[in-house]
């Protein structure tokens, strides 16, 4: 145990959020990084350690495994300050047109598994009076697109579930952070055509993070552009967007 | 396949590029094609970090293993960058002991190059800080490999140019600081006699360096600027100067490649006598400069390589060994400044003894020159090469782009013994680069 505050990295895995548990680490923080396998963890937790002189721990959970989320909470030691969603599943959209079992994991995957276990920290926030709760989200969910719809469907879900809690959570001492970080260079979009201008590394999205979870902010763009871009994409008739296939 | 160049684009060339994410992957992308080789940051300058079929993308491979702040020793994946060790630990008191001209280049690469700094003349090249090395060989080995244990490969993989196998991790010493200051001194040389002589005068000096205003001729050929440099003590700072100084990301950026003519005969006459003459003002005095304008004075310029435009730029790099190289450094720069498009960056430096069989340093003077590519330039440089062979030099790889297997051979007198270990290493040759069909690999 230590003085130091506790953030807890859902999807400590993936590219954004070893680059959040980095920022935060950087700024002073413990880690907690949970994934499907811990010990496939433990070299980023062992980098964390390394780099910043903090303690970094590592935990087992599956956002699907939605029974077991109740157990995962009560089985922490100390109930973080911090609880940080990263998770996602982008999925392959024509497949998910057709195969229902990969729509499912798709949906569950980005909406009802990080709602949960975020509506689950919200509860025990509130119960202590204070924490911040940050979920991942993505500009796909400002408005569902031909080409993406199905994981689109699902962030805005997750958006407006973060939304939803961010109002009533406020009144109790909890902070709720949104973060649509556009395009991101990660494992999860290797080998797609991304717009390079509109294209940021994972250590910006986790500065970002950090960045918002200090000042309070409620809804993140991590690129500015993308407020814009969102907007323009927000407010075309759907008589036009219908006809647009990106 | 996808088209990949150096950091001077050029040439630029077809290959398959692979990120693996596990070391379990990167041993099968390296077994089932024969000619690959790892790639860090691609700040080689030329084709070594360009896989003859495909090429490793290792920069995904960013995680420290262990620290120990008593002795200073660092165990690290080797895509992790030298400008995030020195934005990690400088903090805390470490860097390392050996920088190049940017810090933007992985450890795996600057093993690999086994990269010389200011300090080579004094303090030798990165390969001397770094204690083992776990090499994924050809063969299909993963092998510590160190000063003791493998020493032949060790030796090979120091400078190396990755070609004898896959470097995943090391294990270095860091150096521990007061401050992430520069104390450092400006001395003015009229021309290349005063420079040579400055050098030497400041043997004794960690840092030491000399900018050569190479389009200055006749009775000012080789006037420079030779900026020496200390680690600052705390006791050494301004009031109020936070011990560590912020390292900013590149904030201006060359955005487009500029047109070719950006760089003509006037512009880099009139750019090289504005640097000299601001130099020269500074000059005397101490003062106390921050870690990254002193090391990595182009690092805060995004892209400076686009400024030659879109066919690229060759660096032409050679050491000459120290006996005579005063005269042989007078015809290089003599042919260099009639010709009058060298770059705006020429370096002057004084180099000690090389670690790796084919490490590049050896006791002498190295001297660096950008040239865009056009028109004779390809000739021009083997006519200075010539002059480097025949003085008993040779050049750098990891800038290198173009240079011939004659001058290559000429150059590396360790060769023979660096192919023996790279068979055995790798008896089917699965690692290969541009870099080495075109100059190692039996063809």
């Amino acid at each position: 145990m230590t003085s130091r505050k506790t953030v807890l990295v859902l999807g400590g895995s993936s590219d954004i959020g070893r680059a959040a548990a980095r920022a935060f680490a950087k700024a002073g923080y413990d880690v907690g990084l949970a994934g499907r396998d811990a010990t496939a963890l433990e070299p980023d937790a062992a980098d964390l350690r390394a780099r910043y002189n903090i303690e970094a721990s590592t935990w087992t959970f599956d956002v699907l495994d939605t029974a077991s989320f109740d157990g995962f909470v009560a089985g922490l030691p100390v109930l973080p300050e911090i609880v940080v969603s990263v998770i996602g599943l982008l999925g392959v959209q024509p497949t998910a047109e057709s195969d229902l079992a990969h729509a499912t994991t798709i949906m569950r995957s980005n909406y009802e598994g990080p709602s949960l276990i975020l509506g689950l920290f919200a509860e025990k926030f509130l119960a202590r009076g204070n924490g911040t709760i940050v979920g991942v989200s993505s500009v796909a969910g400002d408005r569902g697109r031909a080409s993406n719809y199905v994981y689109g469907s699902a962030k805005a879900g997750l958006s407006a579930f973060l939304s939803g809690l961010r109002a009533r959570a406020s009144r109790g001492g909890v902070h709720v952070v949104t973060v649509k970080p556009g395009f991101v260079r990660t494992k999860m979009t290797e080998g797609m055509k991304l717009i390079g201008p509109l294209t940021v590394d994972a250590p910006i999205v986790g500065d970002a993070i950090l960045s918002a979870v200090e000042k309070k902010t409620d809804v993140v763009y991590v690129s500015g552009k993308w407020r814009l871009v969102m907007l323009i994409i927000k407010t075309l008739p759907e008589a036009v967007f219908k006809k647009l296939k990106f | 396949m996808t088209l990949v160049s150096g950091w001077g684009r050029f040439p630029v060339v077809d290959s398959e590029v692979l990120r693996p994410r596990s070391f379990e992957a990167v041993g099968a992308a390296v077994a089932d094609v024969t000619g690959s080789v790892a790639r860090g940051n691609g700040r080689a300058y030329g084709d070594a970090a360009i896989g003859a079929i495909r090429t490793i993308g290792m920069t995904g491979f960013d995680r420290v293993r262990s620290f120990d702040p008593a002795t200073g020793r660092i165990r690290l994946e080797a895509g992790v960058l030298l400008s995030d060790l020195i934005d990690t630990f400088g903090p805390r008191g470490f860097l390392p002991f050996v920088v190049p001209g940017t810090r933007f280049v992985s450890v795996g690469g600057a093993i690999a190059a086994d990269v010389h700094g200011k300090n080579h003349h004094g303090e030798g090249g990165f390969g001397r800080y770094v204690d083992s090395i776990l090499l994924r060989t050809g063969q299909g080995e993963t092998i510590e490999i160190s000063r003791e244990q493998n020493s032949d490969a060790f030796f090979a993989t120091i400078g190396g140019m990755g070609l004898t196998g896959v470097i995943l991790e090391a294990t270095m010493r860091l150096r521990s600081v007061e401050t992430g200051w520069i104390r450092e001194r400006v001395i003015s040389a009229s021309d290349l006699d005063a420079a040579l002589r400055a050098l030497e005068a400041s043997f004794s000096a960690t840092y030491s360096v000399a900018w050569i205003d190479c389009a200055a001729r006749g009775r000012d050929l080789g006037r420079s600027l030779i900026y020496l440099g200390e680690h600052a003590r705390v006791d050494e700072l301004t009031e109020g100067a936070d011990r560590f100084p912020v390292g900013k990301n590149p904030g201006l950026a060359v955005p487009i490649d500029l047109p070719s003519m950006t760089l003509n005969r006037i512009s880099i006459r009139a750019f090289n006598a504005l640097y000299y003459r601001m130099g020269a003002r500074r000059a005397g005095g101490d003062h106390v400069v921050s870690l990254y304008p002193y090391f990595f004075p182009l690092d805060s310029i995004g892209d400076w390589n686009r400024i030659y435009g879109r066919r690229g730029f060759l660096q032409h790099q050679c050491v000459i060994p120290e006996p005579g190289a005063r005269a042989v450094l007078g015809d290089i720069l003599d042919l260099v400044s009639k010709r009058g498009d060298a770059s705006f960056l020429a370096v002057l430096k004084k180099l000690g003894h090389g670690d790796g069989l084919l490490s590049f340093p050896l006791p002498g003077y190295t001297l660096a020159l950008d040239f865009p590519v056009k028109g004779d330039i390809l000739n021009f440089l083997d006519e200075i090469d010539r002059l480097v062979v025949a003085a008993g030099g040779r050049l750098y790889l990891a800038k290198d782009a173009r240079q011939s297997r004659a001058t290559f051979e000429a150059g590396y007198p360790a060769l023979s013994r660096f192919n023996a270990i790279r068979k055995s290493l790798d008896p089917a040759q699965n690692i290969r680069s541009k870099l080495s069909q075109r100059l190692f690999d039996e063809v």
